[in-house]
This record gives structure tokens, sequence and C-alpha cells, in this order.
């Protein structure tokens, strides 16, 4: 173990941190990408519509 | 010069900028973790300290992301901005998520100076009721429908709310709480030695660029959420209306 006095304390604060940050860009980059897929098929099932 | 009240603008520009902006906000998250571990250990709180420089960065973000959420508010209900509602609905998950941070460090930096994770004092209680408003803005916008109907709702509550900031402010000031008082932005300059004082400015600085790059990029989620429910009710629309051309050759008309 660790000589720092409440090493645990330290590194939960930080572990937290990292994981709601990673969790907020996770959802922003999902979210986008379910976005734009959706937006591209729409796009192009309007087009193939447009031909026919 | 660009009139980012265009959506289809917006987006080219945060399309320029994103990249740029990620850049710096990793590298400053770099130069400050790294002063941030070289930095001495405070002579009251120890090694303690380190969970300062996540705690109040995340703190003073949480006050700062409402208060672009009222000035969002204000531009939907007194300019109707086009974007404003797209920016006070994009902020609230964010604004959430850093007070969740702030909650959560500055509990896990109270167990060992404060011997509790939690007291019901001032400062303390009226972040939690801060951040209860943030999810319940995130509510209000998921039950109302109507998109118009629920930016002009969740402005009026976000005007209301913020009556919270000058509380959680002055709560230290006002009342006798265990939270100590400012100790950077006060009358009469910073108390903090400049040794931990810079890695400190270097962390709110890249939690602050990492605010601006995220609320963009929610932003953007929010501009082709609107695009994608237009097309899809003018998909529907003109399916109806070939249907109904179908109909009547089928009934001979």
């Amino acid at each position: 173990m660790s000589d720092i006095p409440h090493i645990g304390f330290i590194v939960a604060a930080y572990l937290v941190t990292a994981i709601a940050i990673l969790a907020m860009i996770g959802a922003i980059v999902v979210d986008y990408r379910r976005l734009s897929r959706a937006l591209s098929r729409l796009e192009a099932a309007r087009k193939g519509g447009d031909a026919q | 010069m660009v009139n980012l009240a265009n959506p289809t603008a917006f987006l080219a520009v945060t399309r320029r900028a994103l990249p740029w902006l990620a850049l710096a906000t990793a590298a400053l998250f770099v130069v400050g973790l790294w002063a941030a571990f070289l930095a001495p250990p405070d002579y009251q709180q120890g090694e303690t300290v380190k969970i300062m420089y996540i705690h109040v960065p995340a703190a003073w973000l949480s006050s700062f992301i409402y208060v672009v959420m009222t000035a969002a508010s204000l531009g939907t209900l007194v300019w109707r901005h086009p974007l404003a509602d797209a920016a006070q609905k994009a902020a609230a998950p964010l604004g959430a998520g850093f007070t969740f941070i702030c909650l959560v460090t500055g509990s896990l930096w109270g167990k060992p100076m404060w011997g509790a994770y939690w007291v019901w004092d001032a400062r303390l209680t009226s972040v939690l009721v801060l951040f209860i408003l943030y999810l319940g803005l995130m509510a209000l916008w998921r039950s109302i429908e109507d998109p118009g109907r629920a930016a002009r709702a969740a402005a009026i509550l976000t005007l209301v709310g913020c009556v919270n900031l000058p509380i959680i402010k002055f709560s230290v000031d006002w009342w006798n709480t265990l939270h100590q008082p400012a100790s950077v932005f006060r009358l009469g300059g910073p108390t903090i030695a400049p040794e931990l004082l810079w890695p400190l400015l270097t962390m709110a600085l890249a939690f602050t660029l990492l605010f601006v790059v995220l609320h963009l990029m929610a932003i953007r989620n929010e501009i082709l959420r609107r695009r994608l429910a237009r097309l899809t009710m003018l998909a529907a629309a003109e399916g109806d209306a070939l249907a109904h051309r179908f109909a009547a050759r089928g009934s001979g008309a």
C-alpha cells in the first residue's frame, strides 16, 4: 500500500471524475452517430422515392 | 461575420472548430494533471488537496453552466433566438454531470477532512438543490412532446431556479457553514499559495474548455435531431399524399 495518507479517497475521486466525463463524452458521441445514421437513411430513402 | 443563429452555418463552424478545441482541451488536461500531481501537499490538508484540482473546477462549472442556461432561456423567451433553446437543452445534462462530479469529489474529500461524507450545511445543500434542478429540467424536456412548449416551460423553470445561484455563492458568508469561504475569487486576491493556485487555474481552464467542446457537440446533436424530426414528418406527409393518389386511382376517380 502507498504511504500517502488517504490515497484511497484521492484515487476514488479521480476515478469517479474520469468515469463521469467519459460517460458524458460517450453519450454525446453515440447520440451523434445514431442521428447521423438515421438522417442518412431517411435522405437516401427520399432520394430513392423521388427517382421512382 | 458568420451568422451562428443559422443552424447550417453553426454546423459548418463547429465542424471546423471542434477538432482544434478538443486538441487544446486534451493538452490543457495533460498539463493541468501533471502540475497537480507535482504540486506540494497543503500544510493542513496534506495530499488530500489533490482532490481540490477536480472538485473546485467542477464546482465552478456547475454554477457557470446554469448561468449559460439562464442566458439561453432569456434568448428563448425575449429574443427568440433560433438556437437558444437548443443550447439550453444541450447544457442541462452537462450541468448535471459536472454537479455530480462536484458533489461526489467533495464528499470524498469531506470524509478524511471533516470526518463525514455529507453535512446539511448551506453550501452543500444549495449545490444539491442545483443538481436536482438540472435533473428536473432534463425530465421537463422529455415530458413535453411539443418542442416549442417544452422550450418555454424549461426557460421559465431555469429563470426561476437561477435564484439559487447567489445562494450557492454567498451561502458561506450568509450562514455559519462547515464549507470554507472563497479562497480564489475574493476581494484582496487569492489566499492560496502560487504552487497550488497555478495547477488549479490550469485545471479550471481545462474543465471549462471541455464544457465548451461538449456543449457545441450537444447543440449539433439537437440541430440534427430537429432536422430528423422535420424530415420524418415530411416523409410521412409525402407518404400520405402518395397513398391518397393511389386510393383515388384505385376507386376510379
